[in-house]
């Protein structure tokens, strides 16, 4: 085991060498079109269960059926399909995240409160009211922690991403350290998956905060 | 505009809930409907509103609702229904913008109906921070602000303790007092009923039919809970229901 000062000292290393950066801005810009493409079809795609029976009965299945797939073992059809670029990289993360996003979203449309769109129905609101301006932020809280869970699957397979075909990335420098079995790079490395990792969640906690203030 | 229910019967699959059914809402007046739990008094509420068809029988609004009215039929929920998200005013203002009010208009309305309901303080307040009687209070301003040909109330005041009872039924009779509106209030609350209503419908137990109509003539700022007569009413009434209510209570539940 590498001291945590050794660590500490090859993380300074890093940064002051620039290499830091040169790892992390390619990582950075997987993780985010990755997990937004992902997110975002999530999110449509479990409202639309949550709203309509036909999409529920044709997805539901379709959705457990590939959520339990790993990811990591279609990397290669991926980059079969979308080239050994940044394209196959973004499928990948996207293609993670959507899973859990919608199982998610479906459950956070399924836990609104009945009686809230029944009074929208009543008051004879528009059906996309009633959609944008009730269900949607009725469903938030639950949408907004099924994002925590989707958001630390990305980063996990970030890493799985850069391991066919990137120069740069945090990933990749992971891999690499592993495989010259360099302990302190390496763990230099998994610390700043980890910081990725408390950033992104402190991000959404400061979204709740905003979003969901009306919550007692 | 008058509502009128013509010969409604209904059942869900085997079960008939509601028999024969003939009732009309007089313009300007409460009528009250009780009943034992389970004999349709909910079911008649979602007829009458349109939310549901009956087996048989009809159900017909006679004559035209005002032109000013944006909603013709709209409900009061025992629980409230306000969005938690939007503050005393956005519960409001989200049903005005819909149907296309004028954001200016909107606001005068909005200022009106919370000044009825003496919400006028809490206009941006969040619906976790009022009291179960302030949250009905909201609910019933945002019915009132679409103007409505008939107010459909389901067991409005149960959900409350009973002094916030006294003091919203209290509310109710000054706001009917000041602006006659047509209400169908439906409760299990037989001093709600003899307190709000003009007209009494006391339902049977399951199939639910009209076992009397009564009529209360006492107006409704002079009644009082100490008033003789309607005392006697009330009595009246209890008397009526009683043995269902008892019976009602001992079925078993099937479904």
């Amino acid at each position: 085991m590498p001291r945590p000062s050794d660590v500490f000292l090859t993380l300074w290393d890093l940064a002051v060498s620039g290499a830091l950066w040169t790892n992390l801005a390619p990582s950075l810009m997987r993780l985010l079109v990755g997990s937004t493409i992902g997110a975002t079809v999530g999110i449509a795609v479990g409202v639309m269960i949550g709203l309509f029976s036909f999409a529920r009965a044709g997805l539901v299945p379709l959705v457990a059926a590939i959520f339990p797939i790993p990811k990591i073992a279609l990397l290669p059809l991926f980059v079969i399909w979308f080239g050994i670029d940044e394209a196959s990289k973004y499928a990948l993360i996207a293609f993670g995240t959507f899973t859990p996003t919608v199982v998610s979203t479906y459950g956070a449309v399924d836990n609104v409160d009945r009686s809230l769109i029944r009074m929208g129905q009543s008051f004879g609101l528009r059906w996309s009211t009633v959609v944008f301006r009730i269900v949607l932020p009725g469903a938030m809280p639950g949408i907004l922690s099924g994002l925590r869970v989707s958001l630390a699957i990305a980063i996990i397979l970030l890493v799985a991403a850069e391991m066919l075909g990137a120069e740069y990335g945090i990933g990749a420098y992971i891999l690499q350290a592993g495989s010259l079995y360099d302990l302190e790079r390496l763990f230099a490395g998994v610390t700043i998956l980890s910081m990725l990792g408390v950033l992104l969640s402190t991000a959404v906690g400061a979204v709740e905060k905003h979003v969901l203030g009306w919550r007692t | 505009m008058e509502l009128r229910l013509e010969g409604v019967s209904h059942r869900y699959g085997d079960v008939e809930v509601i028999r024969n059914i003939d009732l009309s809402i007089p313009k300007g007046r409460i009528v009250c409907i009780v009943g034992p739990s389970g004999c349709g008094k909910s079911t008649l509420l979602r007829f009458l509103g349109g939310l549901e068809r009956p087996t048989s029988g009809s159900v017909s609004q006679v004559g035209e609702p005002p032109s000013d009215s944006i909603n013709p039929l709209t409900y009061v929920f025992q629980d409230f229904a306000l969005l938690p998200w939007r503050t005393v005013e956005g519960n409001i203002s989200l049903i005005l913008s819909d149907h296309g009010v004028p954001k200016k208009e909107a606001e005068d309305i909005i200022t009106d109906v919370l000044a009825r309901t003496k919400l006028s303080d809490f206009r941006k307040a969040l619906p976790k921070q009022l009291s179960g009687g302030m949250k009905q209070r909201v609910a019933i301003a945002r019915a009132l602000a679409v103007n409505p040909a008939v107010l459909l109330m389901d067991e409005p005041l149960s959900a409350l303790d009973s002094q916030t009872r006294e003091l919203l039924m209290d509310d109710l009779v000054d706001l009917w007092t000041r602006a006659p509106f047509t209400a169908v209030y439906v409760t299990h609350n037989l001093a709600e009923a003899v307190r709000l209503g003009h007209q009494i419908v006391v339902l049977s137990r399951r199939p639910g039919a009209i076992n009397e109509i009564v009529e209360i003539d006492t107006p409704l700022a002079e009644r009082s809970s100490a008033d003789p007569d309607l005392e006697r009413t009330q009595q009246h009434l209890w008397a009526l229901m009683r043995a269902e209510a008892e019976a009602a209570d001992m079925e078993l539940i099937d479904d």
